[in-house]
């Protein structure tokens, strides 16, 4: 999010509170600066929007529920970020995610640092009513540093966009379609023989869950720190790495 | 060469060219026709003409789909001053019998095999857009020109202004018949005030529904037609290229509006400066790549871009940001079809036919259990049961009907109680139904419908994108259900849990795909229940009454997993 000039003043109604928010502001933005949680997954504050996961989804009185993440307020927008309903639907996505992929946190690296984990103990996702579609993929662990395992992934794209748009060096890329959509390094080559990849681990530390993680590390002990990504985008923003020594 | 051609002029040789045939062979040469031997016809004829030295007399024409594809090949034989007579499935032994008797002998062929020009199925036919399929060649300008193509453009070019188009079509009421029904007006006038140097104009070629082939028949059979509607999409919005998005599954439909491309630009009928007025306008063919999901149009602008086909977030809509950040149109091949009509002989005589919010005529493919299949151009309004029953000829083998779908995988099953609805986009819509691109598959009292849902979840699933979780994900569920209920090993619980699954997949998915894809479930459990239940294993009654199937703690069976 990069800066704002001036005062917020358009007027919104968030969950009944009558607030300020500013022109071009998205309906997420506006709802983490005033206080109130909305659930997302695929967003990261410092990438490009993707607007997949389908957890931010809130009712802004069109006939239709909407992304917050990508939905920009006007003045006098009334935006419900919660209900029974929508509650019921995200309850359902989660579910759905743990359904298609192997999520047993009791065997995963990310165990404890894992933003599904997260959602699935905010949703009160506790069993799970569909077939388990795992397992689909393989793992690919060629690279030296970091794994891929391809079942852990729920297709946010982090990855691919912070290998495109912070690192510049665009590793990623989702292949396939539908149930066998996955995540592939370069033209679908193992990711260690990708002379693209410069072992950033940008990808690695933005995951949300354990689909990528660090060599060598063993159940519960991957600390992913997704936070890092504004941190770069904002000194990007700021143009805070510029020598302004010799300006002066 | 002049500068530009004289239309008139073309088609007055055209013409006289013609008449100077005692008789023309139109053979079609449509996709239907040619998979059942029409090139094969078609050599036959030629090769005994010229055997019979009648080729001076005799013209061979291939043409586009004249709509009866159940019983092609089709022959039409032409005859000066006479009526025209149309063979049906045609054969190599048939051919020499109607060189014999017909092109040479000057009569029809004595217990031929000839469709009676009173059918049903033709006579309750309103061609606007297929008024020329089956009667002129593809592959020829001329004969397009000879019919009065490429009028419109003219007329448009020389005596209006893009306003007054704009104005023609919204006087007309023509609205997409990509499936939703959207005012083509007014997204034509949302181009025509978008700011920008270069504009697009789409024509969407990809249709992909399940037993629908209305657009790559109109592309296959009447080129021509799409790239003037095209044009005049250009010129009322200023738009300065256009591109046809063609799915790749349609080889003939590509090879044809290649080449009436390149005759187009020939004949300064698109290019730099059309028809000399100083317009300029190109058209492309972009070739898709096997994905249903393509039709959609953020996708499909994805997909000519040579970006990965899959829908993102409107807004920004096209016309505000599309190809490459320039303004831009996508319009259904149908609807474009419809525009030179209404710009040529004026809005009044199109909105003449079809029902008050339903203006015109619309192409179905008839499929499925019907005597006829084939392609045909009705009025909206027209009820469902003179389609079926005396345009397609009713159902086969004394079977009775069960039900009509329309829409594809996101349109729904109109049972037999409903046979008399109007055929327009509110009527079918208030049936949990859809208007749709115009596949129509008609299903006999053998059809299972738990299995006909589970037939559209199986495509469904089969051309998710994968990029939202609810269809992603879901589409394989509720498949999984189905599947389950149609084995006869579902229970009461997983009827449950679909329905719930169906409700959150409609509200949540990201495009129209996933949005859609349970219609078939819902319009099956409507209308067909009893079906459901009937395959439903016993189910212990775990929960209690009016509980909901999600409630935490509640046992679950091996379909439960966990």
């Amino acid at each position: 999010m990069s800066p704002r000039n001036g005062r917020p003043n358009v007027p919104v109604t968030i969950d009944g509170q009558d607030v300020k928010a500013f022109e071009g502001e998205s309906i997420l933005e506006l709802a983490r600066r005033v206080g109130v949680p909305i659930p997302t997954l695929c967003h990261l504050e410092g990438l490009s929007i993707h607007g997949g996961c389908r957890l931010c989804l809130v009712d802004t009185g069109d006939h239709k529920l909407k992304p917050a993440c990508a939905t920009e307020v006007t003045a006098e927008l009334d935006v419900t970020t919660t209900n029974a309903e929508i509650r019921e639907h995200r309850r359902r996505i989660v579910e759905l995610l743990f359904a298609e992929g192997n999520h047993i946190c009791a065997f995963c690296v990310s165990s404890g640092s894992c933003e599904l984990q997260d959602l699935a103990t905010e949703h009160h996702v506790d069993h799970i009513h569909y077939e388990l579609g795992y397992e689909r993929h393989d793992v690919d662990a060629s690279h030296p540093k970091y794994v891929l395992d391809r079942d852990r992934c729920v297709l946010c794209t982090r990855c691919v966009r912070v290998c495109d748009e912070v690192e510049g060096a665009h590793v990623w890329d989702v292949a396939m379609r539908g149930n066998e959509a996955r995540i592939v390094a370069g033209m679908d080559i193992p990711w260690g023989e990708s002379s693209a990849c410069t072992w950033c681990g940008k990808c690695v530390v933005v995951c949300p869950t354990g689909a990528l993680s660090f060599k060598g590390r063993a159940t519960g002990e991957m600390r992913h720190d997704p936070e890092l990504v504004a941190f770069l985008a904002r000194a990007r923003d700021e143009g805070e790495w510029i020598d302004r020594r010799a300006e002066a | 060469m002049a500068a530009t051609i004289d239309l008139d002029d073309v088609a007055n040789v055209e013409l006289e060219a013609r008449s100077r045939f005692t008789h023309r062979a139109l053979v079609c040469t449509s996709t239907g026709c040619l998979s059942a031997g029409a090139a094969n016809v078609r050599a036959t004829l030629e090769a005994d003409l010229t055997e019979a030295e009648a080729d001076h007399d005799v013209q061979v024409v291939p043409t586009g789909c004249p709509g009866l594809c159940s019983r092609g090949p089709l022959v039409t034989v032409e005859s000066r001053g006479e009526e025209s007579t149309l063979y049906q499935y045609v054969d190599e032994d048939a051919a020499h019998t109607i060189v014999r008797e017909h092109l040479v002998g000057g009569a029809p062929v004595e217990g031929g095999d000839i469709v009676p020009p009173d059918i049903p199925f033709y006579a309750k036919q309103h061609q606007v857009v297929l008024a020329y399929a089956g009667r002129i060649d593809p592959d020829r300008l001329e004969d397009y020109v000879a019919e009065g193509g490429y009028r419109a453009l003219s007329k448009a070019l020389t005596s209006m202004t893009p306003e007054q188009v704009i104005e023609a079509i919204d006087a007309s009421g023509l609205r997409g018949r990509g499936g939703a029904g959207y005012p083509t007006a007014r997204k034509w006038e949302l181009l025509h005030d978008a700011p920008g140097e270069h504009k697009y104009v789409v024509a969407n070629g990809d249709e992909g529904d399940p037993g629908a082939y209305m657009d790559r028949t109109i592309m296959d059979s009447d080129p021509h037609r799409v790239l003037e509607g095209m044009a005049l999409a250009a010129y009322a919005t200023g738009a300065d290229k256009g591109y046809i998005y063609v799915r790749a599954e349609y080889p003939l439909a590509i090879e044809r509006l290649e080449r009436a491309i390149r005759a187009a630009k020939r004949a300064k009928l698109l290019g730099r400066s059309v028809l000399g007025t100083g317009f300029a306008f190109d058209i492309e063919v972009r070739v898709g790549a096997g994905a249903f999901v393509c039709g959609e149009e953020t996708a499909l602008m994805a997909s000519i871009e040579g970006r990965r086909g899959t829908p993102s977030l409107r807004p920004p809509y096209p016309t505000e940001r599309g190809l490459w950040g320039a303004p831009t149109m996508i319009n259904n091949v149908e609807t474009l079809a419809n525009v030179p009509a209404i710009v040529g002989k004026g809005p009044e005589a199109f909105a003449a036919v079809g029902t008050e919010t339903s203006k015109g005529t619309k192409v179905f493919a008839l499929a499925g259990s019907v005597t006829n299949t084939g392609l045909i151009e009705v009025p909206m309004g027209i009820p469902l049961r003179e389609i079926v029953f005396d345009m397609a000829g009713g159902i086969p083998n004394g079977k009775a009907f069960k039900a009509a779908q329309t829409g594809g995988p996101s349109g729904g099953c109109i049972p037999a109680a409903y046979l008399d609805t109007p055929v327009d986009y509110e009527h079918l819509r208030a049936l949990g139904s859809m208007m749709g691109s115009g596949g129509l598959v008609v299903m006999d009292e053998t059809v299972k419908m738990p299995e006909v849902a589970r037939f559209y979840m199986e495509f469904c699933r089969d051309e998710s994108c994968g990029k939202c979780t609810p269809c992603r994900a879901g589409t394989v569920k509720m498949y999984a259900f189905l599947d389950r209920i149609c084995r006869g090993v579902g229970r009461k619980r997983d009827l449950q849990h679909l329905e719930s699954l169906c409700r959150t997949v409609r509200e949540t998915s990201l495009c129209g795909l996933g949005q859609s894809a349970p219609n078939p479930v819902f319009s099956t459990l409507e209308h067909f229940r009893e079906e459901y239940l009937e395959l439903l294993v016993e189910d212990e009654e775990f929960l209690p009454a009016g509980a909901a199937p999600t409630a935490p703690g509640a046992p679950t069976d091996e379909a439960g997993a966990r």
